[in-house]
């Protein structure tokens, strides 16, 4: 088990200091204005906050050890909406959305600096019990990872555990549902008892996505959720958030940008660490602002 | 206020098929052009030989619309475009379509000329020709250099003259249908002559439409139908 080094400060750490640029000390609480004068990458182009929030960060910085992968970043999220997280490798969009259900505590050396909360619950306040915390924000991964137990206790075991269900009838019932909402059920509700892992890759995936709709999260964390399937159970995913769009919100982290196009009402884009720009997704693809989300979105050199 | 040079895409191929398909489109442009000044010429000189070759060249026009369109297709099938790309490939698209258009209005003129060489030259009308015809010309010729260059300020001025040509168009109406009255046997002489500056007209709207399709390219922004006033401070606003 490794330790735990996470602070729930907002003040950046002395040894960051020196890491950060000082251009973003003096935009700690950057409000935005005078957008993209300088096109600095280091300013957020667009705007941040949102009407109806459902998650608020503020001033983020994650490091691992020396190294530093995301600075003062600020966004908010907006209940039943699908934010897309771009850039290229190591730009830290998977950090970021790693820190929004404290997933990164489990990371050696990995600290977290600034504010995030989950409606007003400060999500790194050191009482604050992460279990719980990872029910209100559940999270699917890039390669799908079912339990080595039947399709029926990969959904049941999360609702076991925080107590969803009262009687055998209540779970049967959940289980029923959270496969449904996945798109799944009709594939495996004769099979139940069978094994996840037997299902097909797009299958498992979905798989997973009802084991974590299961508890009723709040806000469903996704990164790369479509990267190792094929392109017809990529499509079933992306017609799946959609639907569940209704009911939570969702943050996704993608490489195809096609698919941020496709599924999401904002998209970010962040590069080395920073978050350069975020607006509505028609906005970004069609005419970004920032010169280096144009140059990534279209394929160019930076 | 030319857009800054990009630097090219990670594919070299990508980048290879859409210069391709843009010279190709400037190269329309450069016949449609041709095509416009060759048409007023013949009617200027009552050159039948010169319209018949304006009738016939169109088919060439017709031909590259095809051709870039289906290059376009192909680019976005292939490539997925995106921002500044994929505002590139549909201003090709539409722009196509307006040069296309401009060739089949140098044509009717080319077959008024043609009439006109037929039937004796018409007893007026010449002057508004000439005048409009140089103006429409123009207007063209900075269309598409305003493509070329992706100059937002000229594209601004050829809609602005657009305006101009319109209110032109108006009057020099007007005055055929004075010489009809006039001298009723001049009617369809100068019916050609109408039709003519019916053509030039069009014309100008469709370089409008091209010099607006360049100030989404650059801007992002739609100026169609939203005035010249609101097209201005999209243009000059950074």
């Amino acid at each position: 088990m490794s330790t735990m080094t996470v602070e729930s400060t907002t003040k950046p750490l002395d040894s960051k200091e020196a890491v950060k640029p000082a251009v973003d000390a003096a935009n700690a609480d950057v409000s935005n204005q005078g957008i993209d004068s300088s096109r600095d990458y280091r300013q957020t182009v667009g705007k941040i906050e949102v009407a109806n929030t459902k998650m608020s960060m503020r001033d983020v910085n994650v490091s691992y050890g020396d190294k530093q992968a995301v600075f003062g970043v600020d966004l908010d999220i907006a209940k039943n909406e699908v934010i897309a997280m771009i850039g290229p490798s190591g730009c830290g969009k998977s950090t970021f959305l790693r820190c929004m259900n404290r997933m990164n505590d489990t990371i050696e050396g990995c600290v977290v600096t600034g504010s995030l909360k989950l409606d007003d619950q400060d999500i790194y306040d050191s009482k604050l019990d992460v279990v719980p915390l990872r029910a209100r924000v559940g999270m699917v991964f890039q390669k799908p990872n079912p339990f080595p137990k039947s399709i029926y206790d990969n959904v049941a075991y999360g609702p076991q555990i925080h107590g969803l269900a009262n009687s055998k009838v209540e779970l049967d019932e959940v289980v029923e549902n959270s496969l449904r909402k996945a798109g799944l059920w009709n594939e495996v509700k004769d099979r139940l008892d069978q094994p996840g892992t037997g299902l097909s890759g797009g299958q498992q995936q979905r798989l997973c996505i009802a084991r974590t709709i299961a508890v009723s999260p709040e806000v469903i964390l996704m990164d790369e959720p479509c990267s190792a399937l094929d392109p017809i159970a990529t499509a079933r995913i992306e017609e799946l958030i959609d639907e569940l769009s209704a009911n939570f919100t969702i943050a996704i982290v993608t490489h195809s940008m096609q698919q941020a196009a496709r599924v999401s009402h904002r998209t970010a884009y962040f590069h080395l660490g920073y978050l350069v720009e975020i607006g509505d997704t028609d906005d970004i693809f069609t005419n970004p602002k920032h010169r280096l989300t144009e140059d990534y979105i279209t394929g160019r050199f930076g | 206020m030319p857009i800054k040079k990009s630097s090219q895409h990670i594919s070299q191929r990508y980048d290879d098929e859409l210069a391709a398909v843009k010279s190709q489109l400037f190269e329309m442009g450069g016949i449609v052009e041709k095509q416009v000044t060759d048409a007023i010429k013949a009617l200027l000189e009552v050159d039948s030989e010169l319209a018949e070759r304006v009738v016939v060249d169109d088919v060439r026009i017709n031909d590259m619309e095809v051709a870039v369109d289906e290059d376009c297709g192909l680019i976005l099938a292939r490539r997925q475009p995106a921002a500044r790309d994929l505002r590139l490939v549909l201003t090709i698209i539409k722009t196509t379509t307006d040069l296309e258009r401009i060739g089949d209005e140098a044509r009717k003129m080319a077959k008024q000329a043609i009439t006109l060489a037929e039937e004796g030259k018409a007893p007026r009308g010449y002057v508004e020709i000439r005048h409009i015809g140089e103006h429409v010309a123009n207007m063209l010729s900075k269309a598409l250099d305003c493509f070329v260059r992706q100059d937002v300020e000229l594209a601004l001025k050829v809609a602005q003259e657009d305006k101009a040509v319109d209110l032109e168009y108006a009057s020099a109406i007007r005055e055929m249908m004075t010489f009809m009255m006039e001298d009723p046997r001049s009617i369809s002489r100068v019916m050609s002559i109408m039709w003519s500056l019916r053509a030039l007209e069009r014309i100008g709207d469709h370089a409008r439409n091209i010099a607006e399709h360049v100030i989404y390219l650059v801007k992002g922004d739609d100026v169609r139908h939203v005035g010249l006033k609101q097209m201005a401070k999209t243009v000059l606003d950074d």
